[in-house]
């Protein structure tokens, strides 16, 4: 047996062992997924249970380094665990902007010293983290922000204002884009973690279409932070934000895969119907959903295609752009049929036959998937400067 | 098996890319269709093929091959595809030798040695209308004699009037639109009583429709199972269904290509037209879409050569995606060009008529889509 297929069989083993059966079952709900965080409660003993001990074993991180709370797998292994996991619907056992976009670029550009303090926490679920990027004035030109921390010898004077800062109402700590040099656009930036507990940091949630406030504004009134909590060097904080928004790229574009079902038309039987030939009563309706199938599908290989390679350093490194902007749109696509599918009973919005309008409300949450973290026409503005190379500004 | 070619698939994706770059790039394709060339494709480029061991890719080593599988002949066909090289490939290497892979050690012997040679050609001859439904078969098969005497027309036979056999799907038992009852034979072209109406194709690839008016066959003709040949046409049919997949990823890339070196070349208002966002935001979408076409074709592939059961829906999604997505990259790509782009002289077009042909070649992306959707039961 191969080294590989003997890391089959253990992660197998211990999946078996390890993942409670509560755990196997798909996300229904926002609730069901485990963020961690000091003040974060458990919906049940089991989605306790499997954080500890995928803690313990570093497999809520898997591919970092075992200093700094993962299990240090390699690129092949990490993709078996993933596979076994998948295989028995074995649901994430804690799911974080620290693991998917803080963590990486404190990897690449963190001290050791932080590398073993914050990615630790980060592993054990301790501390839940936010970002702080976009401003009022300042969405798809980022780089124009004007959030401003005062050098104050041991420490930065910060203050400003975020905003479509993802649950900053319930993070511990916020990784944040400030301005410390007015004299240079790109080159005056650097990239600050603080505790929002820190006096002078307030939130205020956004209400949006879906109902829900998923986002804050977030506002810093004289915040200070202490000159070691700064990831890479004085004014290129840039270079740290563009690193970690591939990661972020990269993370909402796994919208596009869905819930992990391998066919949506699958699901559409009970609500349309079939006809005598035990085919949706719908042939337009069919026809949509098939054709989703295939992007879909298509797409679920080019995600994996796309891990594979930036794993073993094959991709374009602007590539994430490309799955984002792919991903995204997919995702939209995949929920506009989810509604059209299912009819009336997918308007309701306050029923408890609809979960409280589950459907109508991640619909609506699906429409900033092609806005956050860079929209749909960045995306393709990235694509034709950077990987086409076309002209222009 | 990780999603990206390996060392050895590599290389061979760069010998293959360097020969056809140099032996049969688009104006090798241009000639042929200027000459007039009856064959569609140059039988001394069929001998290169053999001499760099393409031929062999999918026949085992026992038999002389080269033993390999789909990701490799999808390798070769992405290479046809970018240079639209016209060549019994995908017909004879890869779809006639999966359905004799699946015949008696008597026909591979028969036709293996001269696939390998780069000589023999071989023809399919599935479709009797206009769209392909494989089932639907009328052609009868009766049995005669040691034999059979086979009735019927077939249409869309790529390159029927060159070949040395055709690969003839008929019936056996059943009626047309049943999977059982369907018996797969190897005719040899001399055969009495069958005869051939050439056409040239709007790709310039020569089709014929053939006749089959009582021609008899001895009973070794048969390839596989009497009344199983479902089995084998499956086989067949999955193998070039992923491999026109990939050829057509060769030629989305390729009109790709072309388009986007021309948005660097082109000024119009004084500055390149490939500074306009208009046209950038439309180039980034065609590079997305292929990329994921490209991703999709491999995952089919490597399915079927780690022979498991969702090949069948790979497979489809695979041909589903790539006839979607080259059509949009050459119909994007004669748009882009402008006027230069409606002419003979300029290559794009010739992308766009191949399009056409392939992604009609084997079921076309709603056939396929359709197929998904049966597959998963709705």
């Amino acid at each position: 047996m191969s080294d590989l297929e003997q890391f089959r069989m253990e992660a197998r083993a211990w999946l078996e062992e390890n993942c409670p059966a509560e755990m196997r079952e798909p996300v229904r709900g926002e609730d069901d997924v485990c963020w961690g965080g000091r003040n974060w409660t458990f919906k049940n003993e089991a989605q306790k249970l499997w954080l500890e001990r995928c803690v313990a074993k570093g497999y809520t991180v898997p591919d970092w380094p075992q200093a700094y709370g993962g299990a240090g797998l390699t690129a092949a292994q990490a993709k078996i665990l993933r596979q076994e996991m998948a295989r028995i619907n074995a649901r994430p056992p804690l799911s974080s902007f620290g693991i998917w976009m803080l963590g990486p670029a404190l990897l690449q550009f963190g001290t050791e010293e932080q590398k073993v303090h914050y990615l630790g926490q980060i592993a054990r679920g301790e501390i839940r983290w936010c970002q702080g990027y976009s401003e009022p004035g300042s969405g798809s030109d980022l780089v124009s922000l004007q959030t401003f921390g005062e050098d104050k010898g041991d420490h930065w004077n910060v203050n400003g204002s975020k905003i479509w800062t993802s649950y900053a109402d319930k993070c511990d700590w916020i990784f944040c884009l400030v301005r410390t040099d007015k004299t240079n656009k790109y080159q005056g930036i650097s990239f600050l973690l603080f505790d929002m507990t820190t006096p002078g940091v307030s939130t205020k949630p956004i209400k949006l279409i879906s109902g829900n406030s998923p986002f804050c504004e977030t506002f810093f009134d004289n915040v200070v932070v202490p000159k070691d909590q700064i990831v890479g060097q004085l004014n290129r904080g840039w270079d740290v934000a563009k690193y970690l928004l591939g990661h972020e790229r990269e993370m909402i574009s796994g919208g596009g895969l869905g819930d992990g079902a391998p066919s949506l038309g699958a699901q559409m039987v009970a609500s349309i119907g079939t006809n005598g030939l035990g085919q949706l009563d719908d042939g337009l309706l069919r026809a949509e959903l098939a054709q989703f199938d295939v992007d879909a599908l298509a797409f679920k290989a080019m995600a994996e295609r796309f891990t594979d390679e930036m794993k073993s350093g094959k991709g374009h490194p602007a590539q994430p752009n490309m799955m984002k902007y792919a991903g995204t749109e997919l995702n939209k696509r995949r929920h506009e049929l989810v509604m059209a599918g299912n009819g009336s009973d997918a308007l309701e919005w306050e029923s408890e036959a609809s979960k409280g309008g589950a459907k109508a409300r991640n619909w609506l949450r699906t429409k900033a998937n092609s806005i956050e973290g860079g929209t749909s026409e960045v995306m393709l503005n990235v694509i034709a400067k950077r990987i086409l190379d076309l002209p222009g500004a | 098996m990780p999603m990206y070619l390996n060392e050895d698939q590599t290389m061979l994706r760069d010998s293959a890319r360097e020969f056809l770059k140099s032996e049969a790039p688009v104006s090798h394709m241009r000639k042929l269709r200027d000459e007039n060339c009856k064959d569609g494709f140059r039988h001394a480029l069929w001998k290169q093929f053999g001499e760099m061991g393409f031929t062999g890719i999918l026949i085992g080593e026992d038999d002389g091959g080269l033993g390999l599988g789909h990701v490799e002949a999808g390798v070769v066909l992405e290479e046809i595809g970018r240079n639209l090289s016209p060549s019994p490939f995908l017909t004879t290497a890869i779809a006639g030798v999966a359905a004799l892979n699946h015949g008696g050690q008597h026909l591979k012997d028969k036709f293996f040695p001269g696939i390998l040679a780069g000589e023999t050609v071989l023809a399919l001859a599935i479709d009797e209308g206009a769209k392909h439904r494989p089932a639907h078969i009328a052609t009868k098969a009766e049995r005669s004699g040691n034999g059979f005497k086979l009735t019927g027309q077939k249409q869309f036979v790529i390159q029927g009037a060159s070949a040395d056999a055709l690969i003839v799907a008929a019936r056996t038992a059943g009626a047309p639109g049943e999977t059982d009852g369907i018996t797969l034979f190897a005719v040899e072209k001399d055969a009495a009583n069958m005869s051939m109406d050439s056409a040239r194709l709007v790709d310039s690839s020569m089709a014929a429709h053939v006749t089959l008016d009582g021609v008899e066959v001895d009973g070794d003709a048969v390839i596989g199972e009497v009344d199983n040949g479902w089995q084998v046409l499956s086989g067949l049919l999955r193998a070039g269904r992923a491999g026109s997949a990939a050829e057509l990823v060769g030629v989305g890339a390729g009109a790709m290509d072309m388009t986007v070196d021309y948005l660097k070349q082109r000024k119009q208002f004084g500055r390149l037209i490939g500074e306009f966002q208009a046209l950038q935001h439309r180039s980034a979408h065609v590079y997305s879409e292929m990329g994921i076409a490209r991703a999709a074709v491999l995952k089919a592939q490597q399915l079927l050569d780690e022979g498991k059961d969702s090949a069948e829906v790979y497979v489809s999604v695979a041909k589903a995606k790539a006839g979607r997505t080259t059509n949009l990259a050459v119909r994007e790509g004669v748009q882009m060009h402008g006027g230069i782009g409606m002419t003979d002289e300029y290559d794009i077009g010739f992308y766009m008529k191949r399009d056409r042909a392939l992604n009609e070649f084997m079921g076309d992306a709603n056939f396929h889509a359709g197929r998904v959707a049966e597959i998963f039961g709705y």
